[in-house]
């Protein structure tokens, strides 16, 4: 009973998905060996030199690495609030 | 010339002695020369689990080290004509042997038996190394849990940087119930993260307890589910075609019934 209780207000719809999920992400780390504080510098970084160009929400841009098969992507959504006026472009 | 196979992964108490234990005995059950090579030093399991702890009286590390030859070292199974083992060691630690040594050995087991199966401790460190250095192939078993299964990963990438390509995966413990209810990884959910060829599946059984309460291998145990399962991955290793198991038809009281009055 309690079983289907659970299960009745679980949107996820079991916990294999989550595990699926949590165990994709930690083997693409695992397997390219990019520790996520690597995976922070980088996100520092690209704020840096983005900032330069264009105003971006800071606290929505995400970095992370995706799998698929045997190829790695770096996907980044980096959110851009308005463009810059930078010296020597306009 | 027989084979040298390596029983690997990575994580602790997935069932690598268990499978090791059964494979030997099924493989020995069907006529071959077998010898189980337990690499696991400092921490002896496979004679308990095939209930040959009181005949121990040579060890690897007394072959290795030149205390005693290797014939005198290999234990008889009591139960099966062609199996047999080679103890580890449990008063030395994993640098008591060097993976020459352990290549060597194979060598000259491989000479006199049909497969030699190596029991490999947990971990990635020297005793791996020793496990596998004179291995030709690699079983990986796993269970399907997300630490199980990163371990999995782990343990085929290092396979593979040892030249020992295409390792074959067995999946321990399912529970098809779980997994029918979203809530255990299924057999393809982990064979799409680990990308190799699955050797077989062993359902989570309650028989395992039981059978290695007493020191004998399930696969010999003809009325489990487990036993089945392992029999027919003893015969994939042969190199037969055989169907994956169908686990949905466990339980239930029709099935328990059949099985009873013996049509199951």
């Amino acid at each position: 009973m309690l079983e289907f209780l659970t299960r009745l207000f679980s949107k996820d719809g079991g916990s294999k998905n989550v595990a699926k999920e949590r165990l994709r992400l930690v083997l693409v780390h695992d397997r390219t060996s990019i520790s996520p504080q690597l995976l922070e510098t980088l996100k520092a970084e690209l704020i840096k030199v983005i900032s330069n160009y264009m105003e971006i929400d800071e606290a929505a841009l995400e970095v992370s690495l995706d799998s698929s098969g045997n190829t790695v992507a770096l996907v980044a959504s980096i959110p851009v609030k308005g463009m810059k006026r930078v010296a020597g472009t306009a | 010339m027989g084979e040298v196979i390596v029983v690997t992964s990575g994580k602790g108490g997935v069932g690598k002695t268990t499978t090791t234990a059964n494979l030997g005995a099924g493989l020995a059950s069907m006529g071959y020369k077998v010898v189980m090579v337990d690499a696991d030093i400092g921490l002896r399991n496979l004679d308990v689990v095939l209930g040959l702890e009181n005949r121990i009286v040579y060890d690897i590390v007394d072959v290795t080290g030149g205390h005693c030859r290797l014939r005198q070292a290999l234990i008889k199974d009591k139960r099966l004509e062609g199996l047999h083992l080679l103890p580890a060691a449990q008063t030395k630690d994993k640098t008591a042997v060097s993976p020459e040594q352990m290549r060597d050995l194979c060598g000259e087991l491989k000479k006199e038996f049909d497969y030699v199966i190596i029991d490999c401790p947990a971990g990635i460190e020297q005793g791996f190394r020793n496990a596998i250095a004179g291995a030709e192939k690699a079983i990986v078993v796993t269970t399907p849990e997300v630490s199980a299964v990163r371990d999995a990963d782990r343990i085929i990438g290092l396979l593979e940087a040892a030249e020992l390509r295409e390792p074959k995966l067995i999946i321990n413990r399912i529970r098809p119930k779980m997994v029918r209810q979203g809530d255990m990884m299924s057999i393809d959910d982990i064979i799409d993260i680990l990308a190799v060829e699955l050797l077989g599946v062993i359902p989570e059984d309650e028989m395992i307890v039981i059978t290695t309460n007493r020191g004998e291998p399930v696969v010999l145990d003809q009325n489990s589910r487990s036993g089945q399962a392992y029999r027919n991955i003893t015969r994939r290793i042969l190199g037969e075609e055989v169907p994956m198991m169908n686990l949905e038809e466990e339980g239930g009281f029709f099935n328990r019934i059949k099985k009873i009055i013996g049509l199951k």
